[in-house]
């Protein structure tokens, strides 16, 4: 990595595990105060940031368009779900050592697929574990009968739209409709108290720091140029002697479980799981934070999360009507004008402007931002 | 016909059928190591299937495929096919854009294992870098090394993508129509470098355009309906009246170009 850029993460790095938590514990009149709420609100977006991360190795790298990681945020979500609301214990409304949507179902024994659930290491492997096999299969059976481009993208969403259904019935035991909620404790840390929460915000940060040093070498090593090749003339890697399918399999597999972590933490923090979180529509929004922010370039990933839901959580509350619009248009502009999201956009102003001062420039790579134009590689 | 000892690949009663349309109809074969051959043929004739054949992009309905002394090709995948030894070089300039000239050969070269845990491992030891650094050299790309590929000319991205297929150190090359919209300067060169490579690997070269394969002037193979209409030097295989009537028949330019 350049000594530049390994300075900027490092300063990232420090802005988000450090200065942002230290913030939140000077009292409320300082005015670097941070809120407990707005905290909150960030861990929540870093997760997001952590899922954009491999959704940009998969599309902005390997140009696999996934509209189906919703799946695999689900899967990390639920994991975790199912360990917290199995910490509630007798704590429930219902009093019962079940958790109260089994009470109301009328379900009389905890489902045999929960109980592993009890212990807390069991949960914290089947959060990286369970993403990663159900990657695997559903990559193996993809890549190997060569389904690429578009029809790899459609069957991503069939594959969100069918777990949305899954996870919706009450026959399945995982709270149907209402998903899984009223968490009281994590690991016995009550979730309701201002540190327990704070503590989440720092393991998410870090999660977030470790999960971009991951990607990045990645990107940086030969591996993640074959995934750049592949992106180019999947052909030319075939006969070059590389296996496509075994690389596409690797960054497919990769970017489900950081979907996973990414839920994992997600559902102490917001203290809720539903299938809402899981079906096209998330799926589609997870695609626009990435072309938002900008492909291929894995910090554009985390810009466009936190961004596009930063807007959303101001626009949701102040202009509700306006958030729809504002996310479609921003889609339609992303596609047409920016096609290399908003650190592209921003790379080319501060270009014009070097020149217009008269300096020397450090003119971004045209080629990519062109190359980027298609929204899917439909080769 | 048994293959001889020296032969580098081996096609026997092959047909590839697509859909009622023998692209190649009980064809058989054959080229020695370190040969040079040129195939021609009007178009459909099943010049490119039988390159697709070769390398595994394509599986005949029947026949016996054999690279070098005894291995089958007919099980193999393409990338199986290339780690064995036989290089391709597509007609349309088919190289990684958003790479640089340099990671592009980078990625060609040969290694024992093209594998994903194999690629994340440490950088490449010095001696593959001076390989790299040769093959720039021959193509003539050295001074654009660290440019993108997508920056590069028609022609330099036909000789970016035969260096890429030299880096993979094949024993045999496939190249089709490596000089299709190149110009006069272009196409000597590449005839030069096409030369230069065939000295010590086997290269079998399809083509349009005659001029050309005089130029290489070896054994030239005329592929008509899928089967070998007749093999020998290009001034015999000119003067066939077999040859001659497939181009009259086929179309005028065609004929022109064989005279």
């Amino acid at each position: 990595m350049p000594r530049r850029e390994a300075l900027a993460v490092g300063l990232a790095a420090v802005l988000l595990v450090v200065v942002l938590p230290v913030c939140n514990t000077l009292p409320a009149g300082s005015p670097l105060a941070l809120s407990n709420f707005t905290l909150n609100l960030f861990g929540k977006f870093l997760t997001y940031a952590i899922l954009a991360l491999g959704l940009d190795l998969l599309w902005g790298y390997a140009g696999v368009l996934s509209l189906g990681h919703g799946v695999f945020f689900g899967l990390g979500a639920y994991a975790m779900g199912m360990h917290l609301m199995l910490e509630i214990g007798a704590k429930s409304v219902y009093q019962s050592s079940l958790p109260d949507f089994m009470v109301w179902n009328q379900v009389t024994a905890l489902p045999l697929f929960w109980k592993p659930f009890q212990s807390s290491a069991f949960t914290l492997a089947a959060v990286v574990l369970v993403p990663a096999l159900f990657g695997l299969a559903f990559g193996y059976l993809a890549f190997r009968s060569r389904i690429r481009g578009v029809y790899f993208s459609i069957i991503t969403q069939a594959l969100a739209l069918s777990a949305w259904l899954v996870f919706n019935r009450n026959e399945m035991n995982l709270g149907g409709t209402n998903g899984l909620a009223d968490f009281k404790t994590i690991f016995g840390f009550p979730l309701n108290r201002p540190g327990t929460q704070r503590a989440l915000y720092v393991v998410t940060a870090l999660a977030l720091v470790a999960a971009y040093l991951v990607c990045r070498w990645i990107t940086l090593t030969r591996a993640g140029k074959v995934l750049v090749a592949i992106r180019d003339s999947e052909t030319r890697v075939l006969f070059s002697g590389y296996s496509p399918a075994a690389y596409k399999l690797f960054v497919f597999v990769v970017s489900a479980v950081l979907a996973g972590v990414a839920g994992a933490l997600y559902a102490p923090q917001v203290g809720i799981i539903t299938p809402a979180k899981i079906g096209v529509l998330p799926s589609i929004e997870m695609v626009v934070w990435v072309a938002a922010g900008g492909r291929g370039t894995l910090y554009g990933a985390i810009v466009g999360a936190f961004g596009v839901n930063w807007i959303q959580s101001w626009l949701t509350t102040s202009y509700p009507d306006l958030w729809l619009l504002f996310l479609g248009g921003l889609f339609m502009g992303a596609v047409l004008f920016f096609p290399d999201g908003i650190v592209g956009a921003l790379g080319r102003l501060a270009a014009r402007a070097r020149r217009l001062v008269g300096q020397p420039t450090a003119e971004p790579k045209q080629g990519t931002a062109i190359d980027h134009c298609a929204p899917m590689n439909s080769k | 016909m048994t293959p001889a000892t020296g032969s580098i690949i081996y096609l026997e009663d092959v047909t590839v059928d697509y859909d009622g349309f023998k692209a190649l109809s009980h064809l058989n074969f054959f080229m020695d190591r370190r040969e040079l051959r040129v195939v021609i043929g009007p178009n459909g004739a099943g010049k490119t299937t039988l390159l697709d054949v070769v390398s595994g992009r394509v599986k005949p309905e029947s026949g016996r495929v054999i690279f070098g002394h005894n291995t089958d090709l007919l099980p193999l995948r393409e990338n199986d096919i290339a780690q064995l030894g036989v290089g391709r070089k597509f007609q349309t300039p088919s190289v990684f854009v958003n790479l640089t000239v340099w990671d592009n050969v980078e990625l060609s070269l040969r290694r024992a294992s093209k594998g994903v845990l194999a690629a994340l491992r440490r950088r490449d030891p010095g001696e593959a870098r001076e390989r790299i650094a040769r093959t720039l050299e021959t193509i003539q790309l050295a001074g654009k090394a660290g440019a993108p590929a997508g920056a590069l000319s028609h022609g330099e991205k036909q000789w970016l993508e035969i260096g890429m297929v030299i880096a993979q150190d094949p024993e045999l090359l496939l190249v089709d129509e490596p000089v299709a919209g190149m110009t006069d300067e272009e196409t000597a060169r590449t005839g030069a470098l096409l030369e230069e490579i065939a000295a010590d690997r086997s290269v079998l070269v399809i083509e349009h355009d005659m001029e050309f394969v005089r130029r290489l002037a070896r054994r030239v193979t005329v592929l008509h309906q899928g089967m070998v209409l007749c093999e020998g030097p290009v001034e015999q295989v000119q003067s066939d009246p077999r040859v001659l009537e497939v181009y009259i028949g086929r179309r005028r330019e065609g004929a022109d170009a064989v005279r």
